[in-house]
């Protein structure tokens, strides 16, 4: 497990690492290193420069302010997994923390890196769609925000240009009346996400939904939004049969990835469960 | 038998504080001044032909010594790797099989995806890795085959032209009528299963370090052996260095479950560069190497029928089994794998009339397959104990009814099975009824029935499993065409001091041998646990020994052990009684001493007599000094461990996910020397047992690509998909074994795996399934419930 040779260089700040990604051809950011020196370890990456972001304090820390959590997009995920203002904002983003990996890729894997992979089966896509988080980027021409609905683009592709940094993922807090969680059917082997389901639902004072946002991530090439699931059960009573009925449509229109482990078919049949699962469950805690 | 306390005593491991704190040996930590690093070019196809190979910009790569091809290899002289067990007893052709030719690289054709095509020697594992970047290969990919019952077929892609249709051998065990037992039969049960492939995942891949030395003429090997000797023997076959001038170290191995008995090929090259190049080569295989390249196990597919009488009497088995053996036969035991060491024990431990098992042995472009941790047993007693459940549901009796029906009873010991081999000791019953009562069998059945009543479906599975290890007497072994002896040596030497220096040829990785062969010289000899030493692993000070596989390292090596202890004892009270002035027939001994009879005051230590023995002036005649011994025990017969296993699953019907409950296993391997290792030992074997009945598959694609080649992709299971297991022993010593102790290090591996599928398919049961293969993945389980709801 040699990686082809590269030249390393350090960032010292996000202007000197966008500098840095327009001066040297084939590079590639590193912050954590838990997604691409594995590939690069196996050559199926062989950038020619790593280009370090670790460095970056401006880019590490959990902020919450007005009703929004803003988490700098080096935050470890044991950090996001054990933050109070995390638990409290938004748990189910420490709930699949708890989820991902084991605890020693938790404590050097970072949430942005996480996230700029866009590995398919991973985690954190799944909860950043149900939350609604923005994605904040900089580069050569400033500053942008991108939704996370409009983050995840293909495997492994994201809406990041090749000279863009993620700097900070910004989630609104969960207010009363929601309810979050996530679930998920990992893999034995990689404890990666065959099926993982995330899901926000909002209740009223009678028991009906009034809003949901299911976020999906592992059956597919990338994480999705299951809307016609969403569609089916806001405005209804949030009842078993009426989350069985919704959750019957959490797979329409997805695309799946199958393998030796589960085929196309039983991945969309695990997200109709998991979906239903979820949405039972983050019904129950909006009470 | 000699008992004193440290026989028996749960002692922790002392080789653990060496591994745990990075102070091991193990040969990846082993570096030699001038070292060189060899990396392995690996074909990228299941099948194809070579047209060329081209090394000339790899070896202008700055750093780069060497880069050798097949044919550079075959020039120099490396021989083809040869095959240990070569079958001709039980062949139906009656011809002794015959290997396809096996060269450590591949020359004109590569038979499976990770075949060998060059090697790239530099001074640094970087450079040489890069170098493999720039070796090109002009490959025609040819048809492959993976599936062993397909590469039988006619027009199946042909991987050796001296195996017609890819049938290594047609091998046959018949004993008893088998057609009279099917003729007067109730009813006869069928069954098809595949017994999947299994890669054998040591936490320490194959490493090997080779350094030559011109002026001596000697070679020092480091290497990931589980047996050193046979490694050296091998070596010496293949690349023609001098047995006596090439010592094997094999010190700390990280495991091995049997894929580190054979010399592979990577081995053998560095052995043969070193030389070449005058500097010490080292190979370290990468895991994705090993996953690739080193042999993997199981991969039966098996059609069975019993004969059953309406009470349950079981008459007869007849099985045809196809076994995988991958694009060679692998140097180990491979072709006795599912022959000798499967088809005997597929009478498990029942008294059956008649057995007739054929077994066709098939290449296809995978690696080669040879023991993995209870090699053919597990494969036969899956056959066993699945089939008692298929009999059991076909006449409506209860599983352990079934079993008890047909059980060898206690008093027929030393009982001649219908399998032919001659089982030891027994008492299946004992080991049944304590675990039905620790697992709440009676008590289940309630629970289960309410579960049933809400949807939930429980399910528990037995498995009354008995095991032949102990590998095992020489003179059987040579009959059956294995080309080596299945003894084990041992040197008990008693310095000047007292203390102790104990050579053993058993070559433990991961057995913890170093502690228990420690506790039982201290009970012969009497001396503190502390004061011997277990010296193991290097041809260049032990004797030659046979290594550590098939759970023969207590019952064969500490056989012999024992034997050079009481010789140690035998020679120190001659001396004793010399010195007391006494009868030898007077002096006896005790808890480290020799003493008159009668008047124990007049005694002398060991320790005394072992100061006597060095001083030598005062020497009874003809008694030669020191106190030194050695022993070479060849055992009378196999070993025989049985026991019983329980396993208490739920199964979720949504989603096909199998939860563990509870497992009981009840396990028989005569006296414990320490307990702590046997429970060590049962807590391994079921982790790879249940692994097998639920989550491992090396799987290969059509093309012979491997699936599952990664430890992302292949489930290693851990500690978060297992339970607490709920353990206990009954102990039935071995008649013929000098310390009656039976090995244990493959009963859980053995017993396991049926448990675990008669658990899942009794819970199912409601809805009609009645089998299952492994591994029970959620999906194959979510299948098998959707296809049984079909209407």
């Amino acid at each position: 497990m040699f990686p082809s040779e590269f030249d390393y260089h350090r960032a010292h700040n996000v202007q000197d690492a966008i500098e840095m990604l327009g001066k040297y051809a084939d590079s590639k950011l590193i912050a954590g290193g838990h997604s691409l020196l594995p590939m690069m370890k196996l050559r199926l990456a062989q950038p020619k420069v790593l280009i370090d972001i670790g460095q970056i304090a401006a880019l590490h820390g959990i902020h919450a302010d007005n009703g929004t959590l803003r988490i700098g997009a080096l935050t470890t995920h044991y950090q996001m997994e054990s933050s109070d203002a995390v638990k409290k904002a938004a748990p189910v983003i420490s709930e699949a923390e708890h989820e991902l990996a084991d605890i020693q890729v938790r404590n050097r894997g970072t949430v942005g890196g996480n996230l700029a992979h866009a590995d398919p089966a991973s985690d954190l896509p799944a909860v950043m769609l149900a939350l609604g988080a923005e994605l904040h980027a900089v580069g050569p021409k400033g500053e942008r925000t991108i939704t996370a609905d409009n983050f995840f683009v293909d495997v492994l592709t994201t809406a990041l240009q090749p000279d863009e940094v993620l700097t900070e993922v910004r989630v609104p807090a969960l207010k009363a009346g929601q309810g979050s969680v996530y679930v998920k059917h990992p893999h034995p082997a990689s404890h990666y996400a065959v099926v993982g389901v995330a899901a926000v639902v909002t209740r009223d004072a009678s028991g009906n939904c009034t809003g949901c946002r299911i976020g999906i991530t592992g059956a597919g090439p990338k994480a999705v939004r299951a809307r016609t699931a969403e569609a089916a059960l806001v405005g209804k009573a949030l009842t078993a049969d009426n989350i069985a009925a919704a959750a019957a449509h959490a797979a329409d229109g997805m695309d799946f990835l199958s393998d030796s482990y589960a085929s196309e078919n039983y991945r969309k049949h695990l997200v109709q469960v998991y979906t239903k699962r979820a949405l039972a469950t983050a019904a129950e805690r909006a009470k | 038998m000699a008992v004193t306390k440290m026989f028996g005593a749960a002692v922790k491991r002392r080789e653990d504080p060496r591994l745990i704190t990075g102070h091991g040996y193990y040969t990846e930590d082993m570096n030699v001044p001038g070292q060189t690093y060899m990396a392995v070019l690996r074909s990228p196809y299941g099948h194809a032909k070579i047209r060329s190979i081209n090394t000339e910009k790899a070896k202008k790569l700055p750093g780069v010594v060497a880069v050798f091809t097949g044919q550079d290899l075959a020039d120099g002289g490396i021989g083809p790797l040869p095959c240990a067990w070569l079958l001709e007893v039980g062949m139906v052709n009656g011809q002794k099989m015959t290997a396809p030719e096996w060269r450590v690289l591949a020359i004109d054709k590569v038979r499976y995806t990770g075949d060998g095509v060059a090697v790239a020697i530099a001074e640094s594992n970087a450079i040489a890795k890069d170098a493999l970047d720039l070796i090109e290969v002009d490959y025609e990919p040819l048809p492959a085959v993976t599936n062993q019952a397909k590469a039988m077929e006619p027009g199946a892609p042909q991987l050796h032209d001296n195996a017609p249709n890819n049938v290594a051998m047609h091998w046959q065990l018949k004993n008893g009528d088998i057609d009279a037992a099917f003729a007067s039969a109730d009813h006869v049960v069928k069954a098809h299963f595949v017994n999947q492939r299994l890669i054998p995942n040591p936490m320490e891949t194959h490493v090997a370090l080779a350094s030559w030395n011109a002026g001596a003429e000697e070679m020092t090997f480091w290497n990931t052996s589980q047996n050193p000797h046979v490694t050296r023997l091998l070596g010496t076959l293949v690349t023609g260095i001098p047995e006596h001038k090439l010592r094997v170290i094999s010190r700390d191995v990280g495991g091995g479950f049997g894929c580190k008995i054979s010399l592979y090929p990577g081995d053998a090259i560095t052995l043969w560069a070193s030389k070449q190049l005058g500097r010490p080569v080292k190979w370290v295989e990468e895991r994705r190497e090993n996953y690739l390249a080193t042999a993997h196990g199981r991969d039966h597919i098996q059609d069975v029928e019993w004969a059953v009488k309406k009470d349950g009497t079981v008459l007869g088995i007849r099985v045809k089994a196809i076994a995988n053996m991958g694009a060679y036969l692998n140097t180990g035991p491979a072709p006795g794998v599912p022959t000798w060491l499967f088809a005997p024990m597929l009478a498990g431990c029942y008294k059956f009339a008649a057995l007739q098992s054929d077994t066709y042995g098939v290449y296809t472009n995978t690696v080669p397959t040879d023991a993995y941790r209870g090699a053919g047993r597990p494969e036969a007693t899956f056959i066993v104990e699945r089939g008692m459940d298929l009999i059991a549901h076909e006449l409506k009796m209860d599983p352990v009814e079934i079993r008890r029906k047909n059980f060898i009873q206690p008093d027929e010991f030393p009982y001649t099975s219908i399998g032919t081999f001659v089982y030891d000791s027994g008492n299946y019953d004992g080991a049944l009824n304590k675990a039905l009562e620790m697992a709440d069998y009676k008590g289940f059945r309630h629970r289960q029935a309410e579960a049933r009543k809400h949807g939930k479906y429980l399910g528990i599975g037995l498995s009354t499993y008995v095991e032949v290890c102990g590998l095992g007497p020489s003179a059987g072994a040579n009959a059956i065409g294995f080309t080596g002896g299945l003894w084990e040596s041992a040197v008990v030497r008693m310095h000047p001091t007292g203390s102790v220096t104990v050579l053993t040829g058993s070559s433990p990785h991961g057995q913890g041998e170093e502690t228990t062969f420690a506790q039982i010289v201290s009970s012969e000899l009497g001396v503190p646990v502390e004061a011997v030493e277990i010296i193991h692993g290097d041809t260049g000070s032990v004797p030659f020994g046979m290594g550590t596989y098939g759970s023969r390292g207590l019952a064969v090596g500490g056989a012999a052990l024992v034997m050079a202890a009481r010789k140690v004892r035998e020679k120190a009270r001659k001396i004793a009684a010399h010195q007391l002035e006494a009868a030898l027939d007077d002096v006896q001994y005790a808890d480290g001493a020799f003493f008159v009879q009668g008047s124990p005051d007049k005694k002398k230590a060991i320790q005394e007599i072992a100061f006597a023995a060095y001083m030598a002036g005062n020497l009874p005649p003809g008694v030669e000094p020191m106190l030194e011994e050695s022993h070479f025990y060849d055992p009378p017969n196999f070993v025989y461990p049985f026991g019983t296993h329980i396993c208490e699953v739920e199964v979720d019907a949504e989603t096909g996910v199998t939860k563990l409950v509870h497992y009981t296993a009840v396990d028989d391997c005569g006296p414990a020397v320490n307990p702590m290792i046997v429970e060590g030992q049962v807590h391994g074997g079921l982790a790879q047992g249940i692994g097998q009945a639920l989550y491992e598959h090396g799987v290969y694609d059509d093309n012979g690509q491997l699936l599952a080649g990664s430890l992302m992709d292949y489930v290693v299971p851990t500690a978060s998909e297992l339970i607490s297991f709920d353990l206990a022993r009954t102990v039935t010593p071995s008649p013929h074994q000098p310390l009656g102790v039976k090995g244990i290090g493959e009963t859980g591996t053995i017993g396991s795996s049926p448990a675990v599928v008669n658990a899942v398919v009794d819970a199912l049961s409601p809805l009609g399934i009645t089998h299952i293969d492994m591994p029970l993945t959620p999906e194959r389980v979510w299948s098998a419930i959707q296809n049984a709801r079909k209407p």
